[in-house]
């Protein structure tokens, strides 16, 4: 009894704090307020929504074996401790989307993404993995893909995974263009992550051949290596030879990676990707603990203002476009994220021992990654607004000194000298902070922040940005690296549907083909967003956001067509709220970047631009060449032809939801492809 | 001493690495008798299998 009283005080402390942050005017929110809010809120959101899902909706059931137990093999399939699990699905969930995309929002000012992240979750992202997870583990622990062909249909399933391919590549391009944003003209955060190579290598041997299998001592080895290379590599940065070796400008920095993703993706994964996914992940769970920690120590105030000119004009720099669609799209994966329904159908559900884990490990994981983005949104809101905004606007914009950047961010009405931006790209051991858009650098200077006030000073500044640069270009490394590996599978199948000697096991040709089309893939929009005028992010992010959140939209009809095919259809709001919403938002979003008239915002309208002035002999902004200018048009024309392409996956995919949803009601009885319901007790 | 295990088990399964002692219960319980990996090769065995590729490994 004292139990519920404690429950519903969570709840209503929850709905309070949000009624507070959303009518607060005035003086400054201290960040503690953003973080008990999100706290109880999601609480309450598991004791009450989760556990209502699981037992009503989806009627969850003990008694029924979960392919665990009915597969159990010792291998893929073992019954796991929900905490372990947890453990598992929280790490191959937890990115750089719910801290990238965050900070991006933070041009808004930080409330409305609060609202977003805290609401999305509860209602959409955390529904999505959790049913995603449901659904696979009553189907043998199968993949998104298959379970699309097996309750939509096999062209439903082809076109989805087919989808899922093009997302894979956006995602890799973005995640690639975050690390070169980062890491160019920065000797110091380019040498501490190319020191990871080396590290990764002799772990990779240390565990292979000299102690086997040994990664916890592998990675107090790599760790200490990690640190050292932080530490030496401010001596890199201010030695003339070796600062003029790690200092690499944007381009040849992008070719690099480019040839790396290649080489590193046809290693032996023991050699490279294995120990630097152990480093990478160890590294994300300890910074992401110490963040918390952080902020709640120093509890800081929010010096960005809770809402900015740009969430009503739509005109920000950072990226164009009004709060609504593109609020909904920037913050990807922190609210809802379309690529957790490929984890959640991955190797978790063929861990869970008990049907009843599953909101914790669907529902609960998901909660603890929107906590993750609200510590980006805050991260990128203690810092000076003048600073946010020098770092994220485009040089075409800022131009490239502090003179011009203070002046062009002080238009903006976020007052700022030239000296303090100098000052702040010196307390963190930079030559530049302008125009360092892609969130990471603005989230490490948030970091850093936090971090030297509770160790350090000051003085340490400088070590504790390089640290978050470090921790954060590390796992997108891994992610590009694992991300190659796993879309030259997709690439196989697919391609494989029309000619089968091109799927698995059949020699290396195939394998290492669709290993180059994947790398040229990403490589291809890589290049484009490095070389584009407004920055890339500003163009390559909503692309990806668009297409994360149509996954999610997938992924919730598919949870759709489940619940009509259980006959549970009068619960099917709990999927059609988030799942309508996501279509409204990605469907506007979509149109919008293919055919609005603003060349800002649309890709055709910017073509027009392109091909008007290149008719008439003229050059366009940055561009020096008239090469220059056929490559911006081209470019415009596959963003185009991309966005066309994601607006017809989700909307023939809508078309087999309705059919679907149709023939089931159609059906007297539950006609669901679950497996094994001979095992499960009479209703 | 049982918190300890629960996160050093926790960090295991963080990386994929499989549970070594659930592995061979379920050879010993299911397949006596039967030629069973090692602690090494079950260790390979685990790296290859979740970095095959077939799993997406992990987000973004």
């Amino acid at each position: 009894m004292q139990g519920r009283f404690v429950w519903i005080g969570l709840a209503l402390a929850g709905i309070g704090g949000l009624a507070f942050l959303a009518l607060h005017r005035g003086e400054t929110v201290n960040a503690l307020w953003l973080v008990i809010t999100a706290s109880c809120c999601f609480l309450a959101a598991y004791r009450y929504y989760a556990l209502y899902i699981a037992r009503m909706v989806m009627r969850l059931d003990p008694a029924r074996p979960t392919p665990a137990i009915r597969r159990a093999d010792g291998l893929d399939y073992v019954a796991t401790d929900k905490t372990v699990l947890f453990g598992h699905h929280f790490a191959a969930i937890a990115g750089a989307g719910p801290l990238v995309g965050p900070v991006l929002a933070a041009q808004m000012g930080w409330l409305p993404g609060t609202l977003w992240i805290i609401l999305g979750v509860v209602l959409a992202g955390a529904v999505q993995d959790f049913f995603v997870l449901f659904i696979s583990m009553r189907r043998d622990g199968k993949s998104l893909g298959e379970l699309i062909r097996l309750e939509m249909g096999s062209l439903a399933g082809t076109i989805a995974l087919f989808g899922t391919f093009v997302i894979m590549v956006i995602i890799l391009a973005v995640l690639a263009l975050i690390v070169v944003k980062a890491l160019a003209e920065s000797p110091w955060g380019l040498f501490t992550v190319a020191a990871t190579i080396p590290l990764a290598l002799l772990m990779g041997v240390y565990t292979r051949w000299i102690r086997v299998g040994k990664v916890a001592e592998a990675s107090i080895i790599g760790l200490v290596g990690l640190l050292a290379a932080i530490i030496y590599g401010q001596e890199i940065a201010a030695s003339p030879f070796w600062a003029g070796v790690f200092t690499l400008d944007p381009v040849t920095l992008c070719w690099v990676l480019i040839i790396y993703g290649a080489i590193a993706s046809v290693l032996p994964v023991w050699l490279l990707l294995a120990p630097r996914d152990y480093l990478s992940t160890f590294l994300k769970i300890g910074a992401i603990l110490a963040l918390a920690i952080g902020i709640v120590v120093i509890a800081p105030p929010m010096r960005m203002p809770a809402l900015t000119q740009f969430a009503m004009s739509g005109k920000g720099p950072v990226w164009t476009g009004g709060l609504f669609p593109f609020l909904f799209i920037t913050i990807a994966c922190g609210a809802v994220s379309g690529f957790h329904a490929l984890i959640a159908s991955g190797t978790t559900p063929k861990l869970i021992a008990d049907e009843r884990d599953a909101p914790l490990i669907g529902y609960g994981a998901m909660l603890v990654e929107a906590f993750v983005a609200i510590m980006a949104l805050i991260g990128a809101s203690i810092i000076d607004p003048g600073i946010y905004f020098a770092m994220n606007s485009p040089a075409a914009i800022l131009g490239h000194d502090p003179a011009s950047a203070a002046q062009a961010v002080s238009a903006m009405g976020f007052a700022i000298s030239p000296q303090a931006i100098a000052q702040a790209a010196q307390a963190v051991g930079e030559h530049t902070i302008i125009s360092r858009a892609g969130g990471a650098p603005t989230l490490a200077v948030g970091m850093a922040e936090i971090f030297s006030h509770v160790i350090g000073g000051a003085a340490m500044k400088a070590f504790w940005y390089h640290f978050a640069i470090l921790f954060e270009a590390l796992f997108i490394l891994t992610a590009v690296d694992a991300g190659t590996r796993a879309g030259r599978f997709m690439l196989q199948d697919l391609i494989g549907l029309a000619l089968p000697s091109f799927r698995a096991g059949q020699g290396p040709l195939p394998g290492l083909v669709c290993t180059g089309l994947c790398v040229a893939a990403w490589g291809f929009f890589l290049h484009q967003g490095v070389t584009d005028p407004m920055g890339g992010v500003n163009t390559l992010w909503p692309v990806f956001g668009i297409s994360n959140q149509m996954l999610a939209a997938v992924a919730l009809m598919l949870a759709t067509v489940v619940l009509f095919r259980m006959k549970q259809q009068r619960f099917a709001l709990v999927t059609l709220l988030p799942t309508g919403w996501l279509l409204i938002c990605t469907l506007t979003a979509g149109w919008l970047k293919l055919a609005s008239s603003d060349p800002k915002l649309g890709f055709l309208a910017h073509g027009r631009v392109v091909g008007a002035a290149l008719d008439e002999g003229r050059l366009l902004g940055p561009a020096k060449t008239i090469g220059q200018m056929r490559q911006m048009l081209f470019n415009d024309r596959v963003d185009a032809g991309l966005c066309a392409l994601f607006l017809f996956v989700v909307l023939s995919i809508l078309g087999f939801t309705l059919r679907a949803c149709r023939q089931a009601l159609a059906q007297p009885r539950p006609s669901t492809r679950e497996i094994s319901s001979e095992l499960v007790p009479a209703e | 001493m049982r918190f300890v295990s629960l996160i050093y088990a926790g960090l295991q399964a963080m990386v994929g690495l499989g549970d070594y002692d659930a592995y061979s219960r379920h050879c010993a319980k299911h397949h006596p008798g039967e030629p069973m990996m090692t602690r090494e090769q079950f260790f390979r065995d685990r790296q290859d299998a979740r970095y095959g590729g077939k799993n997406g490994g992990r987000c973004c």
